[in-house]
């Protein structure tokens, strides 16, 4: 906390469909890293998913629909984080502009103003310099595009990671080129999405790290998975897990526990 | 140009398996990348320019007709011709009756992307008047019967043994025994086939980057000086350009002339930057007899003051394709007409219709790296999703894909439903995954599958857990 007179924070996490279906872990590293910094972290239960696949299919009135329903669901937090640039980027970024004109546009652009990624939350708002973790082992970090070009995430991970106990961090080549995830783009254009993947696949293993960091669960489900195909050893983890010590758990795919 | 747009899929399946292709736009992309941004770091105020450049369209945008208008004014006094065209088949008339009214057998052309985009070569062949293209790309792909794969690089597609193969299969009159492993010696040989060409012709097509209101000039930028000699050796000069080509002034082209060849090669200024007012005045030195505009609309005037405005400014630098990885995965054919990358992926839609270019603006990842880099910070991934507003309002889009999105909005929406939804079905998914964790396959979800494995659910959802959570803590908090 950069000032000790304020009350404690009281942030609502906004979990995302994919953290919440396929990756509980992450949503826990998120409460974990955000509760020692001192929040109050709630769980809204009227939450499901962010919208984007509506919005970005060009479906503007289910994903307004969903922007109002996620509004009304963090109403009263001080803060709403989300371990995603993505989403984060649609909560903070997209809602404003989907509710434009409207009836919600006020509330939108108040909402906006509320909304992080986790890790920028944490080293821009909480202003947190070191995590108390450990991780015995080299990581390559990844840039989700939204994360970093939507909401300037880049530094911040990175800045925390150098904090970690054992870390090695070992750069990629192009960190910041895009993994070809996409969202539904990786279902509807496989092939394309796959050249992409493959590239991105090329440089991780030549940064010769043993685990990949990045900060987004749809790219990184569609890295592991394609490392997973090429039978790659290198293990895919969410950033927050690190951050938070949470490296004991299987890894993506490392099996139900 | 036939419009094959439709066609996005297979046309990039069989790109992504030509290994021509591949190793071209591999050298391609990391060329362009870095020598841009070498450019740019090497300039503090290029944050500043680009926006100043942007201010500069924007404004003109906002008084286009009046600068068209002044514009005019100005060929005219300067002794030369507007032409107007509304579309494609007005400006290919305009030039074919410039060409018959001068009997112009052979045409020289410079590079442009606006005569590929109303499909000049083919016409005027039709006609009788054989053009010639003289940008060494542009040669090439002419040689080849093929069109340009990016907008300022004609022949990226293509590597260099390609081009000495079809240097010997055309130039047959050059000894068979020649040296053309060099990039320079196939440059040398084009030079030197095409040099009679600029005297044989009787007219001189370019396009223009720039057409300036307040002078009546046109500028075209060049690497080759092909340009200068394409317009200044035959009789006639005509010029094609489309309507947002103005800017007002001779200093506002010299601003955005500054952010234009860095971001599209890396260099400070184009080798050449060309000025032309006018046909030859009395003492000149050179110059045509006759100078004539062909100003093309083809559809951008109904782009303004729509979502599609801000695509106006747009100065045809290729930062966008050039930083894109669709683009890198499967080159400017597979986008099926003139304009490919996100630039076309907006532009396309623009001009020829959305339900014939459809998978354009759907083939995105949004990573908005095209935006990071555009001089005239165009929200092209913002547009993108427009048009796919547009499909989608107008049904489109495949059914299979709204029935899709229907099923999921309508739990999206329904938390508690969603809620309920996804605890009975993603605890059943990982117990299927098992202890292996992924899957190879799955119904439904091949398009996942094909090229990558799915990690399987870890257990129960988050949701799930942080209820009991919650519910442990109030147990914990009574007792």
């Amino acid at each position: 906390m950069k000032e000790d007179t304020r009350k404690t924070p009281r942030v609502g996490l906004f979990v995302t469909c994919l953290v919440d279906l396929f990756r509980p872990t992450v949503g826990f590293a998120a409460v974990k890293l955000m509760e020692e910094a001192g929040c109050t972290v709630e769980v809204p239960m009227a939450q499901t998913c962010c919208g984007q696949p509506a919005y970005n299919s060009g479906d503007r009135e289910d994903a307004a629909a969903i922007a109002r329903q996620t509004i009304e669901a963090f109403e009263g937090f001080d803060y709403v984080v989300a371990p995603s640039g993505s989403c984060a980027g649609m909560l903070k970024k997209h809602y404003p502009t989907l509710l434009k004109g409207t009836a919600w546009e006020s509330r939108a652009d108040a909402f906006s103003g509320r909304v992080h990624e986790l890790v920028s939350f944490l080293v821009d708002v909480l202003g947190v310099t070191a995590v108390p973790a450990a991780h015995r082992g080299s990581v390559t970090y990844h840039d989700s595009c939204s994360g970093l070009r939507e909401l300037n995430v880049q530094k911040q991970p990175r800045k925390l990671l150098a904090t970690v106990e054992g870390l090695d961090l070992k750069e990629m080549a192009n960190p910041d080129v895009c993994c070809g995830f996409g969202g539904t783009f990786c279902v509807k254009y496989p092939d394309i999405s796959n050249k992409i993947v493959e590239e991105k696949t090329a440089s991780i293993a030549a940064a010769g790290a043993e685990t990949l960091l990045a900060g987004d669960l749809g790219c990184l489900m569609n890295m592991a998975g394609k490392l997973h195909r090429q039978g790659s050893r290198i293990k895919v983890r969410h950033v927050a897990e690190v951050l938070a010590g949470m490296d004991d758990t299987p890894a993506i795919g490392g099996g139900g526990r | 140009m036939e419009v094959t747009s439709p066609q996005f899929k297979q046309k990039s399946r069989k790109a992504l398996a030509d290994e021509q292709l591949q190793r071209a736009m591999g050298k391609a992309k990391s060329g362009f990348i870095g020598k841009r941004k070498k450019a740019v770091e090497a300039l503090p105020e290029f944050e500043a320019l680009r926006s100043s450049a942007r201010a500069i369209k924007d404004h003109t945008l906002a008084h286009l007709d009046l600068y068209l208008e002044a514009y005019e004014r100005q060929v005219v006094a300067s002794g030369g011709r507007v032409h107007w065209a509304e579309t494609a088949e007005d400006a290919r008339r305009a030039v074919l009756d410039i060409c018959r009214s001068v009997g112009a057998r052979t045409v020289t052309k410079g590079k442009s992307m606006i005569t590929e985009e109303i499909a000049l070569n083919d016409f005027l062949e039709k006609e009788g008047v054989r053009p010639v293209e003289t940008d060494l790309g542009e040669y090439i792909i002419q040689l080849r019967g093929e069109h340009p794969s990016h907008i300022i690089g004609p022949a990226l597609h293509l590597n260099k043994e390609q081009v000495e193969e079809d240097f010997r299969r055309v130039h047959t009159e050059l000894p068979q025994a020649r040296d053309l492993s060099q990039p320079e010696s196939l440059l040398g040989e084009a030079r030197q086939i095409l040099r009679p060409q600029y005297f044989q012709a009787d007219v001189g097509i370019t396009g223009a980057n720039f057409l300036i209101a307040e002078t009546g000039t046109s500028i075209i930028v060049t690497n080759e000086g092909n340009g200068d000699l394409t317009q200044t050796l035959p009789r006639v000069h005509v010029v094609v350009a489309s309507i947002e080509k103005v800017v007002p002034t001779l200093e506002d082209a010299s601003q955005i002339l500054r952010v234009l060849a860095r971001s599209a090669t890396g260099q400070d200024m184009s080798v050449y930057t060309t000025f032309s007012t006018g046909p030859r005045r009395p003492g000149d030195p050179d110059g045509p007899e006759e100078y004539h505009v062909v100003l093309l609309d083809n559809g951008r005037s109904s782009m303004l003051g729509t979502e599609f405005h801000e695509m106006l400014r747009c100065i045809r630098c290729g930062a966008c394709m050039n930083h894109c990885p669709v683009y890198h995965a499967v080159g400017g054919h597979a986008y099926g007409w003139v304009y490919p990358g996100p630039m076309g992926a907006v532009l396309t839609p623009s001009l020829v219709g959305v339900e014939r270019s459809g998978h354009l603006p759907n083939a995105s990842t949004f990573c908005g790296r095209c935006e990071s880099v555009c001089p005239m910070q165009i929200p092209l991934p913002r547009m993108m999703r427009h048009w796919r507003e547009r499909e989608f309002e107008r049904g489109l889009n495949p059914a299979t894909q709204r029935f899709g999105l229907g099923l999921w909005a309508f739990f999206a929406r329904r938390p508690k439903l969603y809620r309920l939804a996804t605890s009975l079905t993603i605890p059943a998914l990982s117990g299927l995954g098992g202890r292996r964790g992924w899957f190879r396959s799955l119904p439904l979800a091949g398009g996942w599958t094909r090229h990558r494995d799915l990690p399987a659910p870890e257990a129960r959802t988050f949701m799930q857990q942080w209820r009991d959570r919650d519910t442990r803590k109030q147990d914990g908090g009574a007792a």
